[in-house]
Protein backbone atom coordinates (compact mmCIF):
# COMPACT_ATOMS: atom_id res chain seq x y z
CA UNK A 1 0.00 0.00 0.00
CA UNK A 2 1.81 3.11 -1.18
CA UNK A 3 -1.10 5.45 -1.54
CA UNK A 4 -0.47 8.94 -0.19
CA UNK A 5 -3.53 10.30 1.56
CA UNK A 6 -4.21 13.99 1.10
CA UNK A 7 -7.12 15.03 3.22
CA UNK A 8 -5.85 18.62 3.39
CA UNK A 9 -7.30 19.42 -0.02
CA UNK A 10 -10.68 18.17 1.12
CA UNK A 11 -10.75 20.13 4.35
CA UNK A 12 -9.61 23.22 2.46
CA UNK A 13 -13.03 23.13 0.79
CA UNK A 14 -14.82 22.97 4.18
CA UNK A 15 -17.07 25.90 3.27
CA UNK A 16 -18.42 24.04 0.23
CA UNK A 17 -18.97 20.92 2.34
CA UNK A 18 -20.78 22.91 5.02
CA UNK A 19 -22.97 24.63 2.42
CA UNK A 20 -23.68 21.23 0.84
CA UNK A 21 -24.63 19.68 4.17
CA UNK A 22 -26.97 22.56 4.92
CA UNK A 23 -28.57 22.20 1.48
CA UNK A 24 -29.06 18.49 2.13
CA UNK A 25 -30.74 19.25 5.45
CA UNK A 26 -32.95 21.88 3.88
CA UNK A 27 -33.90 19.64 0.97
CA UNK A 28 -34.72 16.75 3.32
CA UNK A 29 -36.73 18.88 5.74
CA UNK A 30 -38.69 20.65 2.99
CA UNK A 31 -39.53 17.48 1.08
CA UNK A 32 -40.47 15.68 4.31
CA UNK A 33 -42.81 18.52 5.32
CA UNK A 34 -44.52 18.76 1.92
CA UNK A 35 -44.44 14.97 1.53
CA UNK A 36 -46.34 14.58 4.79
CA UNK A 37 -49.09 16.88 3.51
CA UNK A 38 -49.34 14.60 0.46
CA UNK A 39 -49.30 11.57 2.76
CA UNK A 40 -52.10 12.85 5.02
CA UNK A 41 -54.28 13.76 2.03
CA UNK A 42 -53.54 10.41 0.43
CA UNK A 43 -54.28 8.50 3.63
CA UNK A 44 -57.59 10.34 4.08
CA UNK A 45 -58.48 9.65 0.44
CA UNK A 46 -57.58 6.02 0.84
CA UNK A 47 -59.58 5.45 4.01
CA UNK A 48 -62.67 7.50 3.18
CA UNK A 49 -62.55 8.45 -0.49
CA UNK A 50 -64.65 7.14 -3.40
CA UNK A 51 -63.52 3.95 -5.10
CA UNK A 52 -61.83 5.51 -8.19
CA UNK A 53 -59.82 7.82 -5.93
CA UNK A 54 -58.72 4.92 -3.74
CA UNK A 55 -57.73 2.99 -6.82
CA UNK A 56 -55.71 5.96 -8.09
CA UNK A 57 -53.93 6.36 -4.75
CA UNK A 58 -53.10 2.65 -4.71
CA UNK A 59 -51.65 2.92 -8.22
CA UNK A 60 -49.53 5.90 -7.11
CA UNK A 61 -48.19 4.02 -4.08
CA UNK A 62 -47.36 0.85 -6.00
CA UNK A 63 -45.78 2.74 -8.89
CA UNK A 64 -43.45 4.71 -6.62
CA UNK A 65 -42.56 1.83 -4.32
CA UNK A 66 -41.66 -0.49 -7.18
CA UNK A 67 -39.46 1.78 -9.29
CA UNK A 68 -36.01 3.21 -8.46
CA UNK A 69 -35.82 6.77 -7.15
CA UNK A 70 -33.19 7.50 -9.80
CA UNK A 71 -35.73 6.79 -12.57
CA UNK A 72 -38.32 8.92 -10.77
CA UNK A 73 -35.98 11.89 -10.61
CA UNK A 74 -35.03 11.42 -14.29
CA UNK A 75 -38.71 11.41 -15.19
CA UNK A 76 -39.24 14.68 -13.30
CA UNK A 77 -36.10 16.43 -14.56
CA UNK A 78 -35.78 15.10 -18.14
CA UNK A 79 -39.27 13.74 -18.81
CA UNK A 80 -41.51 16.59 -17.64
CA UNK A 81 -40.04 19.17 -20.09
CA UNK A 82 -41.44 16.95 -22.87
CA UNK A 83 -44.92 17.83 -21.62
CA UNK A 84 -44.03 21.49 -21.16
CA UNK A 85 -43.00 21.57 -17.50
CA UNK A 86 -39.41 22.72 -17.19
CA UNK A 87 -37.85 22.73 -13.72
CA UNK A 88 -34.51 23.80 -12.29
CA UNK A 89 -32.41 20.92 -10.92
CA UNK A 90 -33.14 21.94 -7.31
CA UNK A 91 -36.87 22.21 -7.96
CA UNK A 92 -36.90 18.85 -9.73
CA UNK A 93 -35.02 17.28 -6.80
CA UNK A 94 -37.54 18.67 -4.31
CA UNK A 95 -40.52 17.55 -6.40
CA UNK A 96 -39.13 14.05 -6.96
CA UNK A 97 -38.39 13.63 -3.23
CA UNK A 98 -41.90 14.84 -2.32
CA UNK A 99 -43.50 12.41 -4.76
CA UNK A 100 -41.33 9.61 -3.41
CA UNK A 101 -41.76 10.19 0.32
CA UNK A 102 -45.46 10.94 -0.12
CA UNK A 103 -46.08 7.40 -1.38
CA UNK A 104 -44.26 5.81 1.56
CA UNK A 105 -45.90 8.27 3.97
CA UNK A 106 -49.47 7.33 3.01
CA UNK A 107 -49.12 3.82 4.42
CA UNK A 108 -47.48 5.17 7.59
CA UNK A 109 -50.20 7.76 8.22
CA UNK A 110 -52.91 5.22 7.46
CA UNK A 111 -51.46 2.89 10.07
CA UNK A 112 -51.66 5.81 12.50
CA UNK A 113 -55.32 6.46 11.67
CA UNK A 114 -56.14 2.78 12.07
CA UNK A 115 -54.38 2.60 15.42
CA UNK A 116 -57.00 4.90 16.98
CA UNK A 117 -59.32 2.79 19.09
CA UNK A 118 -62.99 3.77 18.81
CA UNK A 119 -63.83 2.19 22.14
CA UNK A 120 -61.32 4.42 23.89
CA UNK A 121 -62.93 7.55 22.46
CA UNK A 122 -66.26 6.39 23.87
CA UNK A 123 -64.58 5.59 27.19
CA UNK A 124 -63.08 9.08 27.22
CA UNK A 125 -66.52 10.56 26.64
CA UNK A 126 -67.99 8.45 29.41
CA UNK A 127 -65.30 9.76 31.76
CA UNK A 128 -66.42 13.29 30.91
CA UNK A 129 -63.35 14.41 28.94
CA UNK A 130 -63.84 17.48 26.79
CA UNK A 131 -63.68 17.00 22.97
CA UNK A 132 -60.30 18.73 22.80
CA UNK A 133 -58.93 16.52 25.57
CA UNK A 134 -60.24 13.45 23.77
CA UNK A 135 -58.55 14.54 20.56
CA UNK A 136 -55.26 15.36 22.28
CA UNK A 137 -54.99 12.42 24.68
CA UNK A 138 -56.88 9.61 22.96
CA UNK A 139 -56.61 10.35 19.25
CA UNK A 140 -53.47 12.38 18.56
CA UNK A 141 -50.95 11.13 21.10
CA UNK A 142 -51.45 7.38 20.56
CA UNK A 143 -51.52 7.90 16.79
CA UNK A 144 -48.23 9.78 16.92
CA UNK A 145 -46.79 7.12 19.22
CA UNK A 146 -47.81 4.48 16.70
CA UNK A 147 -46.26 6.13 13.66
CA UNK A 148 -43.28 7.88 15.28
CA UNK A 149 -40.71 5.09 14.72
CA UNK A 150 -41.55 4.59 11.03
CA UNK A 151 -41.87 8.32 10.42
CA UNK A 152 -38.47 9.16 11.88
CA UNK A 153 -36.67 6.31 10.11
CA UNK A 154 -38.39 7.41 6.91
CA UNK A 155 -36.87 10.85 7.39
CA UNK A 156 -33.35 9.44 7.74
CA UNK A 157 -33.90 7.25 4.67
CA UNK A 158 -35.06 10.34 2.80
CA UNK A 159 -31.99 12.31 3.84
CA UNK A 160 -29.65 9.53 2.69
CA UNK A 161 -31.65 9.03 -0.50
CA UNK A 162 -31.36 12.74 -1.34
CA UNK A 163 -27.72 12.06 -2.31
CA UNK A 164 -29.15 10.55 -5.52
CA UNK A 165 -30.25 14.08 -6.48
CA UNK A 166 -26.59 14.70 -7.39
CA UNK A 167 -27.34 12.70 -10.56
CA UNK A 168 -29.21 15.71 -11.95
CA UNK A 169 -26.65 18.13 -10.45
CA UNK A 170 -28.94 19.48 -7.76
CA UNK A 171 -27.03 21.37 -5.09
CA UNK A 172 -26.61 19.22 -1.98
CA UNK A 173 -23.82 17.43 -0.15
CA UNK A 174 -23.01 14.71 -2.71
CA UNK A 175 -23.05 17.33 -5.46
CA UNK A 176 -20.54 19.36 -3.46
CA UNK A 177 -18.36 16.25 -3.17
CA UNK A 178 -18.54 15.72 -6.93
CA UNK A 179 -17.50 19.35 -7.51
CA UNK A 180 -14.54 19.13 -5.15
CA UNK A 181 -13.21 15.85 -6.52
CA UNK A 182 -13.52 17.06 -10.12
CA UNK A 183 -11.09 19.85 -9.21
CA UNK A 184 -8.51 18.01 -7.09
CA UNK A 185 -9.01 14.37 -8.15
CA UNK A 186 -8.76 13.21 -4.52
CA UNK A 187 -11.80 10.98 -5.06
CA UNK A 188 -11.31 8.63 -2.13
CA UNK A 189 -10.58 11.39 0.39
CA UNK A 190 -13.56 13.50 -0.69
CA UNK A 191 -16.10 10.67 -0.64
CA UNK A 192 -14.68 9.29 2.60
CA UNK A 193 -15.11 12.63 4.36
CA UNK A 194 -18.58 13.18 2.90
CA UNK A 195 -19.67 9.67 3.90
CA UNK A 196 -18.51 10.60 7.39
CA UNK A 197 -20.60 13.79 7.32
CA UNK A 198 -23.70 11.83 6.31
CA UNK A 199 -23.03 9.36 9.12
CA UNK A 200 -22.70 12.14 11.67
CA UNK A 201 -26.00 13.61 10.45
CA UNK A 202 -27.69 10.20 10.80
CA UNK A 203 -26.28 9.70 14.31
CA UNK A 204 -27.46 13.19 15.22
CA UNK A 205 -31.02 12.51 14.07
CA UNK A 206 -31.14 9.04 15.65
CA UNK A 207 -30.12 10.62 18.97
CA UNK A 208 -32.49 13.59 18.76
CA UNK A 209 -35.43 11.40 17.72
CA UNK A 210 -34.73 8.98 20.58
CA UNK A 211 -34.56 11.87 23.06
CA UNK A 212 -37.86 13.31 21.83
CA UNK A 213 -39.41 9.86 22.09
CA UNK A 214 -38.24 9.46 25.67
CA UNK A 215 -39.25 12.96 26.74
CA UNK A 216 -42.70 13.25 25.18
CA UNK A 217 -44.01 10.02 23.75
CA UNK A 218 -43.35 7.17 26.15
CA UNK A 219 -46.32 5.95 28.13
CA UNK A 220 -45.68 5.96 31.86
CA UNK A 221 -44.94 2.38 32.91
CA UNK A 222 -48.07 0.54 34.09
CA UNK A 223 -48.11 0.01 37.85
CA UNK B 1 -29.72 12.79 -33.83
CA UNK B 2 -30.81 9.17 -33.95
CA UNK B 3 -34.44 8.27 -33.79
CA UNK B 4 -35.83 5.87 -31.23
CA UNK B 5 -36.33 2.63 -33.15
CA UNK B 6 -36.72 -1.00 -32.25
CA UNK B 7 -32.93 -1.43 -32.18
CA UNK B 8 -32.57 1.18 -29.47
CA UNK B 9 -35.44 -0.27 -27.46
CA UNK B 10 -33.94 -3.74 -27.72
CA UNK B 11 -30.59 -2.36 -26.55
CA UNK B 12 -32.27 -0.98 -23.44
CA UNK B 13 -34.31 -4.10 -22.73
CA UNK B 14 -31.30 -6.38 -23.24
CA UNK B 15 -29.56 -4.48 -20.44
CA UNK B 16 -32.15 -5.93 -18.04
CA UNK B 17 -29.95 -9.00 -17.82
CA UNK B 18 -27.21 -6.93 -16.16
CA UNK B 19 -29.69 -5.50 -13.68
CA UNK B 20 -30.90 -9.00 -12.86
CA UNK B 21 -27.40 -10.47 -12.71
CA UNK B 22 -26.17 -7.69 -10.43
CA UNK B 23 -29.23 -8.20 -8.20
CA UNK B 24 -28.58 -11.95 -7.98
CA UNK B 25 -24.87 -11.54 -7.25
CA UNK B 26 -25.52 -8.87 -4.61
CA UNK B 27 -28.25 -10.99 -3.04
CA UNK B 28 -25.97 -14.04 -2.83
CA UNK B 29 -23.13 -11.93 -1.43
CA UNK B 30 -25.58 -10.29 0.96
CA UNK B 31 -26.93 -13.66 2.07
CA UNK B 32 -23.47 -14.95 2.97
CA UNK B 33 -22.50 -11.72 4.73
CA UNK B 34 -25.95 -11.40 6.29
CA UNK B 35 -25.75 -14.84 7.90
CA UNK B 36 -22.42 -13.92 9.49
CA UNK B 37 -23.74 -10.56 10.72
CA UNK B 38 -26.96 -12.09 12.06
CA UNK B 39 -25.07 -14.82 13.96
CA UNK B 40 -22.57 -12.31 15.36
CA UNK B 41 -25.35 -9.92 16.34
CA UNK B 42 -27.49 -12.53 18.09
CA UNK B 43 -24.63 -14.58 19.58
CA UNK B 44 -23.06 -14.74 23.04
CA UNK B 45 -19.79 -12.91 22.41
CA UNK B 46 -20.08 -9.26 23.34
CA UNK B 47 -17.25 -7.97 21.13
CA UNK B 48 -18.72 -9.64 18.04
CA UNK B 49 -22.17 -8.26 18.86
CA UNK B 50 -20.69 -4.78 18.98
CA UNK B 51 -18.79 -5.17 15.71
CA UNK B 52 -21.91 -6.42 13.93
CA UNK B 53 -24.04 -3.62 15.41
CA UNK B 54 -21.47 -1.04 14.26
CA UNK B 55 -21.37 -2.54 10.79
CA UNK B 56 -25.17 -2.39 10.51
CA UNK B 57 -25.32 1.21 11.80
CA UNK B 58 -22.60 2.29 9.39
CA UNK B 59 -24.48 0.97 6.36
CA UNK B 60 -27.87 2.17 7.58
CA UNK B 61 -26.52 5.63 8.35
CA UNK B 62 -24.78 6.46 5.08
CA UNK B 63 -26.14 6.82 1.53
CA UNK B 64 -25.87 3.77 -0.72
CA UNK B 65 -24.40 6.02 -3.40
CA UNK B 66 -21.46 6.86 -1.09
CA UNK B 67 -21.02 3.16 -0.31
CA UNK B 68 -20.76 2.46 -4.03
CA UNK B 69 -18.29 5.31 -4.58
CA UNK B 70 -16.10 3.99 -1.76
CA UNK B 71 -16.38 0.42 -3.11
CA UNK B 72 -15.04 1.86 -6.34
CA UNK B 73 -12.16 3.87 -4.87
CA UNK B 74 -11.06 1.97 -1.74
CA UNK B 75 -9.73 -1.18 -3.49
CA UNK B 76 -7.49 1.09 -5.59
CA UNK B 77 -5.78 2.31 -2.42
CA UNK B 78 -4.70 -1.25 -1.69
CA UNK B 79 -3.50 -1.69 -5.25
CA UNK B 80 -6.51 -3.59 -6.60
CA UNK B 81 -8.14 -1.99 -9.59
CA UNK B 82 -11.84 -2.77 -9.82
CA UNK B 83 -14.07 -2.07 -12.79
CA UNK B 84 -17.57 -0.63 -12.29
CA UNK B 85 -19.06 -4.15 -12.35
CA UNK B 86 -16.78 -5.35 -9.55
CA UNK B 87 -17.32 -2.19 -7.50
CA UNK B 88 -21.11 -2.41 -7.87
CA UNK B 89 -21.15 -6.10 -6.93
CA UNK B 90 -18.89 -5.49 -3.92
CA UNK B 91 -20.69 -2.37 -2.70
CA UNK B 92 -24.17 -3.83 -3.04
CA UNK B 93 -23.11 -7.11 -1.38
CA UNK B 94 -21.70 -5.28 1.65
CA UNK B 95 -24.83 -3.10 1.74
CA UNK B 96 -27.14 -6.13 1.55
CA UNK B 97 -25.13 -7.95 4.25
CA UNK B 98 -25.94 -5.20 6.74
CA UNK B 99 -29.66 -5.02 5.97
CA UNK B 100 -30.22 -8.80 5.65
CA UNK B 101 -28.15 -9.32 8.80
CA UNK B 102 -30.42 -6.97 10.73
CA UNK B 103 -33.58 -8.56 9.31
CA UNK B 104 -32.41 -12.07 10.19
CA UNK B 105 -31.21 -11.06 13.65
CA UNK B 106 -34.74 -9.84 14.27
CA UNK B 107 -36.22 -13.11 12.99
CA UNK B 108 -33.89 -15.19 15.19
CA UNK B 109 -34.71 -13.14 18.28
CA UNK B 110 -38.47 -13.48 17.76
CA UNK B 111 -38.11 -17.21 18.44
CA UNK B 112 -39.05 -17.54 22.15
CA UNK B 113 -36.24 -18.08 24.68
CA UNK B 114 -38.09 -21.17 25.89
CA UNK B 115 -37.25 -22.88 22.60
CA UNK B 116 -33.54 -22.35 23.28
CA UNK B 117 -33.86 -23.49 26.86
CA UNK B 118 -35.87 -26.62 26.14
CA UNK B 119 -33.55 -27.66 23.32
CA UNK B 120 -30.57 -27.07 25.63
CA UNK B 121 -32.31 -29.26 28.19
CA UNK B 122 -32.50 -31.95 25.51
CA UNK B 123 -28.73 -31.74 25.24
CA UNK B 124 -28.45 -29.86 21.95
CA UNK B 125 -25.46 -27.57 21.45
CA UNK B 126 -25.53 -24.15 19.71
CA UNK B 127 -25.24 -25.30 16.09
CA UNK B 128 -27.81 -28.06 16.47
CA UNK B 129 -30.15 -25.71 18.31
CA UNK B 130 -29.78 -23.27 15.43
CA UNK B 131 -30.20 -25.87 12.73
CA UNK B 132 -33.06 -27.93 14.10
CA UNK B 133 -34.96 -25.60 16.41
CA UNK B 134 -34.38 -21.90 15.75
CA UNK B 135 -33.73 -21.48 12.02
CA UNK B 136 -36.79 -23.48 10.87
CA UNK B 137 -39.01 -21.19 12.95
CA UNK B 138 -37.13 -17.98 12.11
CA UNK B 139 -37.17 -18.81 8.42
CA UNK B 140 -40.93 -18.35 8.02
CA UNK B 141 -40.83 -15.04 9.83
CA UNK B 142 -37.90 -13.86 7.73
CA UNK B 143 -39.43 -14.48 4.30
CA UNK B 144 -41.63 -11.36 3.90
CA UNK B 145 -39.01 -8.78 4.98
CA UNK B 146 -36.29 -10.60 3.01
CA UNK B 147 -38.33 -10.48 -0.20
CA UNK B 148 -39.17 -6.86 0.61
CA UNK B 149 -35.48 -6.09 0.85
CA UNK B 150 -34.83 -7.93 -2.43
CA UNK B 151 -37.12 -5.36 -4.08
CA UNK B 152 -35.06 -2.57 -2.48
CA UNK B 153 -31.90 -4.24 -3.76
CA UNK B 154 -33.17 -4.55 -7.34
CA UNK B 155 -34.09 -0.86 -7.30
CA UNK B 156 -30.72 -0.06 -5.73
CA UNK B 157 -28.84 -1.61 -8.66
CA UNK B 158 -29.93 1.45 -10.67
CA UNK B 159 -27.33 3.46 -8.71
CA UNK B 160 -24.59 1.32 -10.29
CA UNK B 161 -25.28 3.42 -13.39
CA UNK B 162 -23.75 6.42 -11.59
CA UNK B 163 -20.39 4.65 -11.19
CA UNK B 164 -20.58 3.70 -14.86
CA UNK B 165 -21.87 0.14 -14.92
CA UNK B 166 -24.10 -0.33 -17.97
CA UNK B 167 -27.27 -1.90 -16.62
CA UNK B 168 -30.87 -0.95 -17.35
CA UNK B 169 -30.72 2.67 -16.16
CA UNK B 170 -27.33 3.38 -17.76
CA UNK B 171 -28.47 1.86 -21.05
CA UNK B 172 -31.49 4.15 -20.96
CA UNK B 173 -29.26 7.17 -20.39
CA UNK B 174 -27.00 6.18 -23.28
CA UNK B 175 -29.95 5.87 -25.66
CA UNK B 176 -31.52 9.03 -24.31
CA UNK B 177 -28.34 10.98 -25.01
CA UNK B 178 -28.50 9.88 -28.64
CA UNK B 179 -32.24 10.14 -29.31
CA UNK B 180 -33.50 12.57 -26.67
CA UNK B 181 -36.86 10.99 -25.99
CA UNK B 182 -36.62 11.05 -22.17
CA UNK B 183 -40.33 10.65 -21.41
CA UNK B 184 -40.68 7.50 -23.50
CA UNK B 185 -37.33 6.00 -22.54
CA UNK B 186 -37.42 6.53 -18.77
CA UNK B 187 -41.11 5.65 -18.77
CA UNK B 188 -40.30 2.35 -20.46
CA UNK B 189 -37.43 1.67 -18.08
CA UNK B 190 -39.56 2.55 -15.05
CA UNK B 191 -42.20 0.14 -16.29
CA UNK B 192 -39.56 -2.58 -16.68
CA UNK B 193 -38.44 -2.17 -13.05
CA UNK B 194 -42.09 -2.19 -12.03
CA UNK B 195 -42.76 -5.48 -13.83
CA UNK B 196 -39.81 -7.06 -12.01
CA UNK B 197 -40.49 -5.58 -8.56
CA UNK B 198 -44.26 -5.50 -8.25
CA UNK B 199 -44.89 -9.28 -8.14
CA UNK B 200 -42.19 -9.61 -5.46
CA UNK B 201 -43.73 -6.79 -3.41
CA UNK B 202 -47.17 -8.34 -3.73
CA UNK B 203 -45.82 -11.75 -2.66
CA UNK B 204 -44.05 -10.23 0.33
CA UNK B 205 -47.20 -8.41 1.40
CA UNK B 206 -49.36 -11.54 1.07
CA UNK B 207 -46.93 -13.64 3.11
CA UNK B 208 -46.85 -10.94 5.77
CA UNK B 209 -50.64 -10.92 6.04
CA UNK B 210 -50.66 -14.74 6.23
CA UNK B 211 -48.13 -14.67 9.09
CA UNK B 212 -50.08 -11.94 10.89
CA UNK B 213 -53.21 -14.09 10.68
CA UNK B 214 -51.34 -17.14 11.93
CA UNK B 215 -49.97 -15.18 14.88
CA UNK B 216 -53.41 -14.14 16.09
Amino acid sequence: MNYVFEFGQVFAAWDELLAGALRTLWLSAASMAIGMVVAVLGALGKTGGPRPLRWLIDAYIELIRNTPFLIQIFMVFFGLPAVGIRLEADQAALLALVINVGAYGIEIIRAGIESIAKGQIEAGRALGLKPLQIFRLIVLKPAIQAIYPSLTSQFILLMLNSSVCSAIAASELTGAANDIQSRNFRSFEVYFVVTGIYFVLSLMFWTVFALIDRAFLRQPAPR
Amino acid sequence: MRSLGSGEILFILAAVRWTLLLSVVAFIGGTLGGIVIALMRSGHIKALRWVAAGYIKLFQGTPLLMQLFLAFFVPGIFGFDVDPWGAAALGLSLHASAFLGEIWRGSIQVVPVGQWESSAALGLRYWNQMRHIVVPQAFRIAIPPTVGFLVQLIKATSLASIIGFVELTRAAQVINNATFQPFTIFGLVGLTYFIICWPLSAYSKRMEQKLALAAR
